[in-house]
C-alpha cells in the first residue's frame, strides 16, 4: 500500500506528531506533510518539563525536537495554534478551529492526553497548575524558589519529579496523595516506601491517605489547601498531578473505536485503514502481555511514530520492543522496563540503602518488569529478559555477584 | 559550531553544522539523520544513541562517566570507539568530527 505521493495529516504536534513527521521524511516520503498543534510552538521534549527546564538546566531550543526552520526545508505545513474539531471520514476532511478544513489521504490522530481536572471548590484559583505543557511548566517555574510553598496533590511521578525540582529551588514541598503510599497505581510497594524516604530526606513532606476537599484562595489567588479532615495547609501554588485522560474525543465523534484510547493495531492503524493513531491518545496491542493497553510514555511515542511512517512508506517497520520508562529525581536514576501484569513473584537485587538496585516481576521463571535504581545493567539486561522471554533462575537474580551478563547466559 | 560527519551503517555520509553546547545526538536528531534513536531524549537512559568515534577524536571527545560506562556495556555491537553521542558535547574543537552508527541501536 505504499504510496509516496499520498498527503499525510498529523492531528496533534506533541512527540509523536513531530516525530511521525521526522520518521516519513527519514523514511523518503515525498506526499506533502500537514502538522497540526493546538500550542503555540512547533515539537518538543516534554520530559525535561518536570526536571531539567523547572531547575533552568534546559531552555527552549534545547527542548525543540527540530530546529524551527527544519518543517519549512522539510516541505512540513505546520499549523500552530490550531484544533482539528471534526472528521469527516467519507470525505476524508479534517475541518480547523481557524475555520477552513484540510483534506487527506492518511490521518494521523496524535492528540495525546491531557491532565485529570480536580471536582473540587477552588480547583479554578490563580497558582493551581498542572504540567502537561512549556507554557504550564513555566508558570510553575515562576512559583517556585526560596521560601515558596508547594503543594502537589498526587504521589506519582509528576509530581515526585516537581518535589524535587521544588527542592533543588530551595522551595518547601507537600506531596499529598489519596492512597495509603506513593506511586500507587505505578510501582511496588518497595519502590514506593524507598522513593518516600529519599524524597523525605530531601526535605519533602507527605500527606498520605489523605483527601483534598477544597483548595482556598484570597483576591481569586491561591492560599491554601483544605484537607478532608479539617486541616489547612498554607501554601504559594498547588500543583495537581492526578492522572491524565485520552484526547480521543476527536476520534470518538468520528466512529472509531476507541476503548479508553483509541484502538489502534501494531501498524497503529485504527477501525478505519486511512486513519491511525499514535502516543498517549492510544490503546495498543502489547504482544508480550497479550492484552491491549494505554502507555504514556517518549519510547511509545517513538515506536509508534516508527509504526505509522512504515505503514505508509513501505519501510520496514521497526522490531518489538519492551515498553519502558525512565524518571530522574535528585540523583536517583529510575528506568523501567516491561509492565507487572500477571507477575507471581518479586525479587530484589542490590541495595537498597546504597540506592543501587532492582526488583524483578517474575511470572513463574520469566521477568515481566524490572525496576531499576541507579542500576543501568539490571534495566538493559531485564528489557533484554522481557523480550526474549528466557527463564532465569530466582537465585542468581538475587545475588548481585553474579553478573547480569551471567545471569541471562 | 563544528562541522560533524555521521555515517550511517550503511555508509551513508551527512555532514552538518553543530551548534556548541548541544550534543552529538542533539545535532544529529535536530537534522533527522536516520541511525540514531535517542528514545530518552539525552538522559542516559537508552543507549539509543551509540555511535564509534574515530580514535583521532578519542581525545577530544571527553571521558565517559561510570552510568555512560554501564549502559554501553549493554548495547549491541559495542567496541572500545562505543559512545553514547548523548554525552558528547560539542565545543569548537570538535570541527571536523567523524561518527559511525551501528547496524541497529534495538
Amino acid at each position: 500500500m505504499a504510496d509516496p505521493k499520498a498527503k499525510v495529516v498529523i492531528v496533534g504536534a506533541g512527540h509523536a506528531g513531530g516525530s511521525a513527521a521526522a520518521f516519513l521524511r527519514q523514511y523518503g516520503h515525498e506526499g506533502p506533510i500537514v502538522l497540526i498543534g493546538d500550542e503555540p510552538i512547533p515539537p518538543y521534549q516534554r520530559p525535561p518539563l518536570s526536571k531539567a527546564w523547572l531547575k533552568g538546566e534546559a531552555d527552549a531550543g534545547s527542548l525543540a525536537l527540530k530546529d524551527a526552520d527544519w518543517y519549512a526545508e522539510n516541505d512540513c505545513d505546520l499549523r500552530l495554534g490550531v484544533t482539528v474539531t471534526s472528521i469527516n471520514r467519507g470525505s476524508k476532511t479534517a475541518f480547523l478551529s481557524a475555520g477552513g478544513a484540510v483534506s487527506y489521504d492518511y490521518l494521523i490522530i496524535a492528540t495525546g492526553a491531557r491532565a485529570r481536572k480536580l471536582p473540587i471548590p477552588g480547583a479554578d484559583l490563580a497558582g493551581v497548575l498542572e504540567l502537561r505543557t512549556a507554557a504550564d511548566a513555566e508558570q510553575l517555574k515562576a512559583a517556585l524558589g526560596p521560601g515558596k510553598r508547594l503543594a502537589i496533590i498526587g504521589g506519582g511521578y509528576i509530581g515526585l519529579e516537581a518535589a524535587a525540582s521544588a527542592r533543588a529551588l530551595g522551595a518547601w514541598a507537600l506531596i499529598i496523595e489519596r492512597e495509603p503510599r506513593i506511586l500507587a497505581r505505578v510501582a511496588c510497594e518497595e519502590l514506593s516506601t524507598f522513593f518516600q524516604q529519599y524524597h523525605e530526606a530531601k526535605g519533602v513532606n507527605f500527606e498520605l491517605s489523605a483527601g483534598v476537599k477544597a483548595i482556598e484562595g484570597e483576591g481569586g489567588q491561591v492560599r491554601r489547601i483544605r484537607l478532608s479532615d479539617d486541616r489547612a495547609v498554607e501554601c504559594d501554588a498547588v500543583l495537581v498531578g492526578v492522572g491524565a485522560l485520552p484526547n480521543e474525543e476527536l476520534a470518538r465523534d468520528a466512529g472509531l473505536e476507541c476503548a479508553g484510547g483509541v484502538v489502534v493495531d501494531l501498524q497503529a492503524r485504527t477501525s478505519d485503514p486511512s486513519v491511525f493513531a499514535i502516543g498517549d491518545v492510544t490503546h495498543r496491542p502489547l504482544p508480550l502481555y497479550d492484552r491491549q493497553f494505554r502507555l504514556e510514555s517518549v519510547p511509545n511515542a517513538l515506536e509508534q511514530a516508527k509504526q505509522v511512517a512504515s505503514a505508509i512508506t513501505g519501510h520496514a517497520p521497526p522490531s518489538p520492543e519492551a515498553p519502558w520508562f525512565w524518571s530522574d529525581q535528585y540523583d536517583l536514576k529510575l528506568q523501567i522496563a516491561g509492565l507487572p501484569f500477571d507477575a507471581d513473584s518479586r525479587v530484589v537485587r542490590g541495595d537498597m540503602a546504597a540506592a543501587k538496585f532492582a526488583i524483578f516481576h517474575l511470572k513463574g521463571d520469566q521477568v515481566q518488569a524490572v525496576e531499576a535504581v541507579n542500576a543501568p545493567p539490571e534495566f538493559m539486561m531485564g528489557k533484554s529478559l522481557i523480550l526474549s522471554r528466557k527463564p532465569v533462575s530466582r537465585e542468581k537474580l538475587a545475588n548481585s555477584s553474579i553478573s547480569m551478563k551471567e545471569v541471562a547466559a | 559550531m563544528a562541522k560533524i560527519t555521521y555515517i550511517e551503517h550503511d555508509g551513508t555520509e551527512h555532514t552538518v553544522d553543530v551548534k556548541a553546547g548541544l550534543s552529538v545526538m542533539e545535532g544529529a536528531i535536530k537534522n533527522n539523520i536516520p541511525g540514531i534513536d535517542a528514545d530518552c531524549g539525552g538522559a542516559c537512559a537508552c543507549a539509543t544513541c551509540h555511535v564509534y568515534v574515530d580514535d583521532a577524536w578519542a581525545s577530544k571527545t571527553g571521558e565517559k562517566s561510570a552510568m555512560e560506562e554501564s549502559m554501553l556495556d549493554f548495547a549491541e555491537n559495542v567496541e572500545p570507539s562505543s559512545r553514547l553521542s548523548c554525552q558528547i558535547k560539542v565545543t569548537d574543537a570538535l570541527e571536523g568530527l567523524i561518527v559511525r552508527m551501528p547496524e541497529s541501536q534495538h
